[in-house]
């Protein structure tokens, strides 16, 4: 599987200090482990298990994930936006792969 | 725990839950309030089932939500998830999804800063459920 590409849906600019609603979704089969293959092996796990959210180095949220979250990970949560910057996401998989991502917001 | 048959996959418990949730708090018993979890009463397809808490907070350096954890005691293992807020998150909400094996009981724990835990629960039908096989 080539690295999965993230979509991240935010707000390019903000009011000081508003709260603003994030969005995002990965491709990942978050292969849970619980699963055989057609000769009744089983599957190993490998999932991406943790997810962050910073603004400008400061952590905003983050969610550690299980084998029970469905494949292709869906988050929506809240950020104070306190001034403008920059949003960085991170994803990692079991396989100690890290997936990230950037956007940039404006405080007018 | 009681045998299983062969070929059948283990299921967690309400006692595998219990044990999670004082793992999570420090042996603190959750109070009713302060934490919605919003769930559809039915699923469709426990491959992706939509799931959101809320927690009443100011969301401020004094006083805020310090994290969130989801678990589902009818899956394999009953963990989901764990949300971890700061008060840059503005307000303690969060959304995903998540498999449900067969119908169960799905229950969100709030820990604030100053330790006190809350706690929410909804039982979630599921009509196909999520784990394959």
């Amino acid at each position: 599987m080539s690295t999965p590409k993230p979509r991240v849906k935010l707000p390019k600019s903000a009011a000081k200090d508003e709260i603003i609603t994030i969005k995002t979704l990965i491709s990942h089969d978050m292969e849970s482990g619980q699963r055989k293959d057609k000769d009744g092996n089983a599957i190993p796990r490998k999932i991406l298990n943790t997810f962050t959210c910073e603004f400008n180095g400061q952590a905003v949220f983050s969610c550690n994930m299980e084998p029970a979250i469905s494949a292709n990970p869906y988050f929506e949560f809240n950020a104070r936006v306190p001034e403008s910057g920059t949003f960085k996401f991170s994803w990692v998989d079991d396989d100690g792969t890290v997936i990230t991502h950037e956007q940039d917001i404006e405080v007018k | 725990a009681t045998a299983l048959p062969f070929g059948m996959p283990a299921f967690a418990s309400e006692e595998d839950t219990q044990k999670h949730i004082m793992e999570f708090t420090g042996g603190k018993t959750p109070e009713a309030g302060k934490i919605t979890l919003d769930a559809p009463e039915i699923a469709e397809n426990g491959n992706t089932v939509p799931i959101g808490v809320t927690v009443d907070s100011p969301m401020t350096a004094d006083s805020y939500v310090e994290s969130v954890i989801l678990l589902a005691d009818g899956n394999p293992s009953p963990g989901v998830a764990t949300f971890n807020f700061t008060p840059m998150s503005g307000t303690a909400a969060a959304t995903t999804r998540m498999r449900l094996a067969k119908t169960q009981n799905v229950v969100a724990v709030a820990k604030m800063n100053d330790g006190s835990v809350f706690m929410d629960q909804k039982q979630i039908k599921v009509t196909i459920g999520g784990c394959g096989g």
